[in-house]
C-alpha cells in the first residue's frame, strides 16, 4: 500500500529504542534514527502518499510538497545535532522524549489533513512538556506543569476549530483559510498559542529557561517552527498576523534587554524572531513565504547553537545568570567563537544565514510597500544585533572577569556546535543552497553593495549604541512580569479572595440555615408537637384531639366550597 | 557578589583581550570601521526603497537611534515590569 515509510514513524520507533539499548547501540540508535529519518523525509513526493480512513473522513497522514519537507528537514537535522550534543550528557528519558518530539514536529510537517495535525501536535505539547520536566529542579517541575496547561489548552482551542471546520464543510483536509469565521479564528488561535503569540507569549520563556542544558536545545527548535508552518499551510496571507509578529519582534527585545538569565535571554529572542517569521506568513506573496520558511530554516540552526552554546555555559559552571558570570572567553574559547557564530548569523550580518533569510521578508515587505512594517523590521534587525548579537555573547563570555575558569565544551558538544556554526556560514555564503528547496522559485539577490551597506551601517551602529548605552543596561538580579502575572498571581489572588468570599458566604448560609432550622423547629413542634408531654397529653396543634363536631363542620364548608366551584366553571 | 573584587585576577596577567591597552586599541579599530561603514555609502549607492532610506548614513543614524529608543524604553518598564527574582517563590514550592 505505501512505497515511503513516514519519517515520523522511524523517529518516534528510534525515541522507543533509546530507553532498552545500552552503551554504543545506544549511541548508534541516536545517530542512526535522524539520519534514517532524513533519508526518508527525501524519499516523500509530492501530494499525497498515504490515506485511510477514519469515522467518514479521510485522514491523510503523509503528504508532501517542498514546504513540508523543508521543515521536516530541518527538524530531524536538529535532532541529529541536538542528539549529538546531548547523548553523552543527557538522561536517557530525555533524549527519549526529545526524539518522539522531534517526530511530532516531523508528524505534523505532513500532516494532510486537521486531525492527523492535531494527533502529532499533542505528541509534541506531551513529550516537549516531559523534556521541560527533565530539567529535574523544583522550579521546573512547576514551570512543567504550567506549560502543560497551555498547550493543553491551545490543543482545546484547536481542536473546537477543528470539529467546527468538520462539521460546517465535512472536510478535514488542510487547506489555505481566513481567520473570516469562529473556526478558523479558534484554529488560529490555537496556532498562535504554539507560536508563544501575544497574550501567552510568557510560556516560552517561562519553561525553556527551567530544561536542562541540552534539552533546551531541543526545546529551542520545534514548537514553535512547527506552529510557522501551519501557518504557512492554513493561513498565508492573513493580514491579522502582521500586526502580531511586529508586536512578538518588539517584545522579544525589550524583554530581552530586561532579562537576567542567559537562556531567558535566548527565549526572549525566539519571540522575536518568530515574530519575523509571523509577520512574513501574513504579508502572505511567495517572496514572504519563501522568507518566513527559510528563515526559519535558519533561524533553528543559528538559535540551537546559541542553546548549545550557552548550554555548555551552565553545563560547566551550573550558573544561569548574566550576574554570575563573565569572562569565561579565557577558557571557553570555542564556546565563545561559536556563540558568537550565532550571535552573528541571529543579527543578520552579511555572509551569514541570518542575512540571506531575514532580507527576504523585509523584500516581501517592501514589494507590497508596506512602508511601516519595512522601517519596523529595519529597526527590529538592528535590536536584535543588541538584545542577541552582543548583549548575549558580552555578558557571558566578557564583560568582567567572574573568576569562573571552567573547561570548554566537552567532544560531542564541540563536534555539534561546530558543525551549526558551519552551516549558520555557508547558508550565509551560498545561500542558493537553501534557495533551491524553497516553496515558490527564488529570484531574490540577497547581496548588493547597497544592501550590505545598509544593513553594516545599521548593525555596527546598533554596536556603538550597545557600548554607550552599557550604563543603563547594567544587569540586575530581577525578572520582568509578563502576562502571565494575570493567571499566576492576579487569578491566584482572585481565586483565594473568591474562595474566602465564598467561604464567608457559606459561614453566612450556614449560620442562617441553623437559625431557620431552630424557627422551624420551634414552629413544627408547636403544630405537631412532641408525641406526648410529661403530662401525657397531645401538645402539637395537629396532635390535640378535636371535638368531632368541629371536624363535621370543616367538612361541611370544603363540600360547599367545592359546590360552589364547580358551578362557578 | 561581594567576593568579586577577590576572585578578579591582576590585570598584568590577563587575557591579551581584557587588558586597558586592547580595549582602547579595540575601540579605535571600531571606530574605524564605523566611519568606513558610512563612508563605504559614497561608493555605493544604497537603493532607498521609501526615498528616506537612501540618504547617506540613514542606516547608522536609524539603527543607533532606533536602539536608544528600544533601550530607554526597556528601562522605563523596566521601573514597571522588574521584580526581585523570588518574586513567584518556586524555590519554597517543594
Amino acid at each position: 500500500m505505501i512505497d515511503v515509510l513516514p519519517p515520523a514513524l522511524i523517529l518516534l520507533l528510534g525515541a522507543l529504542l533509546i530507553g532498552p539499548t545500552r552503551g554504543h547501540l545506544r549511541t548508534a540508535v541516536i545517530l542512526a534514527a535522524p539520519l534514517l529519518t532524513l533519508l526518508a523525509i527525501w524519499q516523500v513526493p509530492d501530494g499525497v502518499v498515504l490515506s485511510l480512513d477514519f469515522l467518514q473522513y479521510r485522514i491523510e497522514p503523509l503528504e508532501g510538497s517542498a514546504v513540508r519537507r523543508l521543515f521536516a528537514t530541518i527538524f530531524a537535522l536538529m535532532a541529529l545535532t541536538g542528539g549529538l550534543y546531548a547523548f553523552r550528557q543527557a538522561k536517557w528519558y530525555e533524549l527519549a522524549a526529545a526524539y518522539a518530539y522531534a517526530a511530532g514536529a516531523i508528524g505534523v510537517s505532513f500532516a494532510g489533513d486537521l486531525i492527523s495535525l492535531f494527533l502529532f501536535w499533542e505528541l509534541m505539547a506531551l513529550f516537549s512538556t516531559v523534556v521541560v520536566w527533565c530539567g529535574g529542579t523544583p522550579a521546573a517541575r512547576a514551570a512543567g506543569i504550567r506549560y502543560a496547561i497551555m498547550h493543553l489548552l491551545g490543543g482545546v482551542i484547536l481542536k473546537v476549530g477543528i470539529e467546527g471546520v468538520m462539521i460546517h464543510t465535512g472536510s478535514v483536509e488542510l487547506r489555505p483559510m481566513l481567520a473570516d469565521n469562529f473556526d478558523h479564528w479558534m484554529i488560529l488561535i490555537g496556532i498562535l498559542i504554539n507560536a508563544a503569540a501575544p497574550p501567552v507569549s510568557a510560556w516560552l520563556s517561562d519553561a525553556y529557561p527551567e530544561s536542562s542544558p541540552t534539552g533546551s536545545v531541543f526545546l529551542s527548535a520545534f514548537t514553535t517552527k512547527t506552529a510557522v508552518l501551519a501557518l504557512i499551510l492554513l493561513f498565508p496571507g492573513e493580514p491579522v498576523l502582521i500586526g502580531i509578529g511586529l508586536f512578538m519582534v518588539m517584545y522579544g527585545i525589550i524583554y530581552a534587554l530586561l532579562e537576567n538569565d542567559i537562556r531567558r535571554i535566548l527565549a526572549f529572542s525566539i519571540v522575536n524572531q518568530v515574530g519575523f517569521m509571523v509577520c512574513a506568513v501574513g504579508i502572505g506573496t511567495e517572496m514572504a513565504i519563501n522568507g518566513a520558511s527559510a528563515h526559519a530554516f535558519a533561524h533553528i540552526i543559528y538559535k540551537a547553537l546559541l542553546f548549545m552554546s550557552a548550554g555548555v555555559v551552565v553545563y560547566r559552571t551550573g550558573r544561569n545568570k548574566c550576574t554570575e558570570v563573565g569572562g569565561l572567553f579565557r577558557t571557553m574559547p570555542l564556546t565563545a567563537v561559536c556563540g558568537i557564530i550565532g550571535a552573528l548569523a541571529i543579527s543578520g550580518f552579511p555572509l551569514t544565514s541570518g542575512f540571506t533569510t531575514k532580507t527576504m521578508i523585509s523584500q516581501a515587505a517592501v514589494d507590497q510597500s508596506l512602508v511601516v512594517v519595512y522601517f519596523l523590521l529595519a529597526a527590529a534587525s538592528a535590536g536584535v544585533f543588541l538584545h542577541a548579537g552582543i548583549k548575549f555573547p558580552w555578558f557571558v563570555f566578557f564583560q568582567r572577569d567572574s573568576g569562573l575558569r571552567p573547561k570548554d565544551a566537552p567532544w560531542n558538544m564541540a563536534v555539534a556546535m561546530v558543525f551549526f556554526s558551519v552551516l549558520c556560514i555557508l547558508f550565509g555564503v551560498a545561500p542558493q543552497l537553501l534557495y533551491a528547496y524553497l516553496p515558490y522559485p527564488v529570484e531574490y539577490v540577497p547581496y548588493t553593495a547597497g544592501k550590505v551597506v545598509f544593513y553594516l551601517q545599521l548593525l555596527l551602529f546598533s554596536g556603538l549604541a550597545f557600548f554607550l548605552l552599557l550604563p543603563l543596561m547594567r544587569r540586575t538580579e530581577t525578572i520582568s512580569l509578563d502576562a502571565d502575572w494575570l493567571w499566576r498571581v492576579a487569578g491566584f489572588r482572585l481565586a483565594a479572595g473568591l474562595q474566602d468570599l465564598l467561604a464567608a458566604a457559606g459561614a453566612r448560609f450556614a449560620a442562617a440555615a441553623a437559625a431557620t432550622g431552630r424557627a422551624l423547629g420551634a414552629r413544627s413542634r408547636r403544630l405537631f408537637g412532641a408525641e406526648t408531654t410529661d403530662e401525657g397529653r397531645r401538645e402539637g396543634v395537629f396532635a390535640r384531639a378535636w371535638p368531632i363536631g368541629t371536624t363535621a363542620l370543616w367538612i361541611a364548608v370544603l363540600l360547599t366550597a367545592y359546590v360552589f366551584f364547580y358551578y362557578l366553571d | 557578589m561581594s567576593d568579586r573584587r577577590e576572585t578578579q585576577s591582576t590585570p598584568r596577567d590577563d587575557a591579551w583581550l581584557a587588558r586597558p591597552s586592547t580595549i582602547r586599541l579595540l575601540w579605535r579599530v571600531f571606530a574605524v570601521v564605523l566611519a568606513v561603514s558610512v563612508a563605504a555609502q559614497a561608493m555605493f549607492k544604497v537603493k532607498g526603497y521609501f526615498e528616506v532610506d537612501g540618504w547617506f548614513a540613514f542606516g547608522a543614524i536609524y539603527g543607533f537611534l532606533s536602539c536608544l529608543a528600544m533601550v530607554l524604553v526597556a528601562k522605563g518598564l523596566g521601573y514597571l515590569l522588574k521584580r526581585p527574582q523570588d518574586y513567584y517563590r518556586e524555590a519554597d514550592d517543594d
